[in-house]
């Protein structure tokens, strides 16, 4: 009769179990699509438009073309090899939806398939969470971990509906890709391994975080050689997934040989071969006596590091191995960036985060996850080492650099949910309420004395814990003692457990669902308006313009210019090439005539500037000015100081005490044209730097015509002046119309008044 | 003076004779191992091949001073070397089954990952 219950019971749990992730399912995506209500099913920010331009070339060109796909609409004159220098995981995956639900008969637009990518693969990173925390500790933390995975700020912030970027895909592989190692290393299992490998290839085909993956893992092995754990499961788990892995990593063509070459990935291969020397020792040992070993391994460890470090030394003296690129040393020396590649740290996500971030990313999982790593240390099997390492190591990462903490959420959600389950397996334990006492409660309490014999290590915690349990005969005061005890504990956690959810949708709702491509404002009514200023400008460009016309802005803007406008841009979002993204930069801080000259070297037809001033968007190009003269800069250092930017006391200003540098440059005049008289006093006000503008400030445009402002003047282009017709300098043929101009005006003034005639 | 540093070398020569000793040890009671088995010696041969391949490649490229295929030769010497992990890796379950797999199972995945390997290094070789 109890084999029957207990059946039961597991036939519930089952069922339990299930529901339980279609409503994680349901939660993780519908918390996703609330920019999709809000706004439209649209493309957001920058990167995913290129992600989508280039998904919708892979669906309407071959596989092979994809690869090949040498885009010349991008970084003109040079081009870019767009096939060969993107990660293909994300398009060839939404590629392959399309086509299987094309195949079923479900045409669906390409568009939607991406602005839906990231919530469904949300749902398939909430499973990989609970199979990753099953094996640490058990399905009751797993299904909490998942849960936390699913309404996590920390990551909604990069897969809401519309967020169609590599992330979106890469936290979902990662965490698979985790599950399968952590259930190699435990059971050993080449089958596994080989499944880890084969993620970890899919992951490499999906993000550049990739080498993440590469490091972590040999470092988890390698702690554990350290803490002399190794064993042969070991062995077959980690070389497994290194051969397979590696010879998998270089098909990208992007990644192409950097596994052997790169030392970002040198410490994978230098842990692959310590664990054959360490397999070959271990075998020694069991053959010898431990004496004879001693010597047998300080000899050869002497030798074999000597050679390996000078080997490494010669071969990168040599050139073979690449050293370690620049955004490496920018997560060690924080300072790094900013002197070196200014490009880096123009990025805002590349910025380190403010600390309130922290919390509000991860709410009340950030003060769990140091008690959840702290239970899992007390414990320390295998397993439980990587996630140490992983926490370690993430949360160093993710106080460099703001994007990072994506890669750290899911561990939070992990040790977040083990250090709740584990509270919630002791304080929601209500057995004791029932008069009788179960068989499972005598049991363990047995094994909680046992374990007291066995480890004098127990925490005074426990010992009274244990105690508790122990003196649980009637005396009902302290049984009611302990259940009131137990009632605030639990009651107080799920109070937690329901802010958190509050919070999570909170945030979800109001600052990681928006577009940035469309912004909401408020009416004077209270009412909500869209400003739709990019789409307009874009949409403007590609009717107005000519098919082959190249428009110059800086590169924040090239990916949405080339999927929204379709025109060719100078400079992208890709940043491969410095110098390029440094000569717009130059064009930009030079006076008009330089600028002129400088854009029609490289044949460029239109100048796209984004102004803020008229609406107090904060993120406009006068903000992000200082990089373009940053990093033009550093390439020009003797035309372009940032020094003659600022104020004698070093303000950046824009009003009338800017310096003459700053109001003869090209980004200046171009934001400001005609911006004051559109006041009705003649003095413009920049909400967006708080100063007032007149028109003495903004001097006259010469080389350049107005051809388009968008509605709130947010998006301004320009067209660069054709030669003139006399053949006269611009700035020469202006001032020449102006001194003409007010010399008819003085002409007209002399002219005596005629009467008029009856 | 003089005495101290005779006994230390003294001393370092007695353990390189107990280094080789130990290895010489090891290497008998291996041989043992492997004379009465003749699964383990099929695949220490097996490995012993993969080893001079390997070793045969990479003097090769050395030799002719140009790695021009670069893929061909880093496919063909990595798949020796994955064979040969996952080889060692088949052999150190056979010797000692790891819990939860038997002989049978780790020999069906051994051959599974085998086949992915081969795959992808054939898709590599171009």
């Amino acid at each position: 009769m109890k084999q029957s219950t207990l059946l039961a019971l597991e036939g519930f749990q089952t069922v339990l179990k299930a529901l339980i992730f279609i409503a994680i399912f349901g939660v993780a995506i519908s918390s996703r699509l609330f920019s999709v209500i809000r706004f439209e099913s649209i493309i957001h920010e920058f990167d995913p438009w290129f992600n989508f331009r280039a998904t919708k070339y892979l669906v309407s060109h071959s596989f092979y073309e994809f690869l090949n796909w040498f885009d010349d609409r991008t970084w003109y004159p040079l081009g870019r090899v767009t096939g060969g220098t993107l990660y293909p995981g994300l398009m060839t995956t939404s590629g392959a939806i399309w086509h299987i639900l094309r195949k079923i008969g479900l045409p669906i637009d390409i568009r939607n398939i991406c602005v839906l990518f990231a919530p469904a693969f949300s749902g398939f990173t909430a499973w990989a969470t609970y199979e990753f925390t099953k094996e640490l500790k058990d399905s009751s933390a797993g299904l909490l971990a998942a849960a936390f995975m699913a309404i996590a700020p920390g990551y909604i912030s990069r897969s809401v509906a519309g967020s169609y970027d590599n992330e979106a895909i890469a936290i979902t592989l990662l965490m698979v890709t985790f599950m399968f190692w952590i259930k190699a290393q435990k059971t050993g299992s080449i089958l596994y391994s080989m499944l880890a490998a084969l993620f970890y290839f899919y992951m490499v085909s999906a993000w550049g975080g990739y080498v993440f993956i590469t490091n972590l893992i040999p470092l988890h092995v390698f702690i554990l050689i350290l803490m002399g754990r190794y064993q042969s499961k070991l062995y077959s788990a980690y070389t497994t997934w290194y051969a397979i892995g590696t010879l998998a990593s270089m098909q990208i063509p992007f990644v192409g040989f950097l596994p052997i070459r790169s030392n970002d990935h040198m410490a994978a291969l230098g842990v692959f071969g310590l664990i054959q020397i360490v397999a070959l020792g271990d075998y020694i040992k069991s053959q010898v006596s431990g004496e004879r070993f001693k010597v047998v391994m300080f000899i050869s460890l002497g030798l074999i590091i000597s050679i390996g470090i000078s080997g490494l030394f010669f071969l990168t003296y040599m050139g073979y191995i690449a050293p370690w690129t620049g955004r490496f040393y920018s997560l060690w020396d924080t300072n790094y960036a900013k002197i070196h590649i200014p490009i880096i740290a123009s990025v805002s996500e590349h910025q380190p985060p403010a600390w309130p971030s922290f919390f509000f990313d991860n709410q009340f999982l950030i003060w769990l996850f140091p008690a959840g790593v702290f239970l899992l240390f007390l414990e320390l099997k295998d397993e439980h080492v990587f996630v140490l390492a992983y926490s370690v190591l993430c949360s160093y990462f993710a106080g460099v650099m703001i994007r990072l903490m994506l890669t750290l959420t899911p561990i939070i959600c992990v040790t977040g949910a083990i250090a709740i389950s584990k509270l919630f397996d002791i304080y929601l334990d209500f057995s004791v309420a029932l008069s009788t006492k179960s068989p499972k409660d005598v049991k363990s309490v047995k094994l909680d004395k046992e374990k007291k014999e066995t480890s004098d290590l127990e925490q005074e915690d426990d010992d009274y814990e244990a105690e508790l349990v122990v003196d649980y005969e009637p005396s009902s005061k302290a049984r009611w003692f302990d259940i009131t005890a137990k009632a605030v504990v639990s009651s107080t956690f799920l109070m937690y457990l329901f802010l958190f959810v509050y919070h999570c949708t909170y945030v979800t709702s109001n600052f990681y669902s928006s577009p940035s491509v469309v912004m909401p404002s408020q009416n004077p009514d209270g009412s909500v308006a869209l400003i739709d200023d990019f789409r307009e400008a874009y949409y403007w460009l590609r009717m107005n313009t000519a098919e082959d016309a190249k428009v110059a802005a800086w590169w924040d803007y090239g990916y949405q210019i080339g999927g929204m406008a379709d025109r060719t841009t100078l400079v992208d979002n890709n940043t491969w090439n410095n110098t390029h993204i440094a000569i717009v930069g130059k064009a930009m801080s030079s006076p008009e005539e330089k600028a002129y000259e400088i854009l029609k070297a490289h044949d460029v037809d239109y100048v796209l500037v984004v102004f803020g001033g008229a609406l107090g968007y904060s993120g406009d190009d006068l903000n992000k000015f200082l990089w373009m003269v940053r990093i033009s800069e550093g390439i020009w250092p003797d035309e372009v100081k940032e020094r003659n930017f600022f104020t004698g006391r070093g303000e950046y200003r824009v009003d009338a005490d800017a310096t003459k540098t700053m109001k003869d440059s090209l980004m200046y005049k171009l934001s400001y044209h005609d911006f004051p008289s559109i006041y009705p006093n003649g003095v413009g006000h920049d909400r967006t730097r708080n100063q007032k503008i007149t028109n003495n400030e903004v001097g006259p445009l010469d080389y350049f015509e107005e051809v388009f402002t968008s509605e709130i003047l947010l998006v301004r282009i320009y067209k660069l002046k054709s030669p003139d017709s006399l053949g006269r300098d611009h700035g020469e043929a202006a001032k020449f119309d102006r001194n003409l101009q007010s010399g008819v005006k003085k002409r007209l003034v002399k002219k005596p008044e005629l009467e008029l005639r009856v | 003076m003089v005495k101290k540093q005779g006994s230390g070398s003294n001393a370092t020569v007695s353990k390189f004779v107990q280094f080789s000793e130990s290895l010489g040890t090891a290497y008998s009671s291996y041989l043992k191992e492997v004379n009465g088995n003749k699964q383990l010696l099929l695949i220490d041969s097996f490995l012993a091949f993969l080893v001079v391949l390997g070793v045969v490649q990479f003097l090769f490229v050395l030799l002719i001073r140009d790695n021009f295929p670069f893929n061909a030769f880093l496919s063909g010497f990595i798949i020796c070397v994955g064979q040969f992990v996952l080889l060692v890796s088949l052999r150190l379950q056979l010797i000692s089954p790891f819990e939860g797999i038997s002989k049978q199972r780790a020999f069906g995945e051994f051959i599974v990952a085998s086949l992915v390997l081969h795959f992808i290094s054939v898709h590599f070789v171009n």
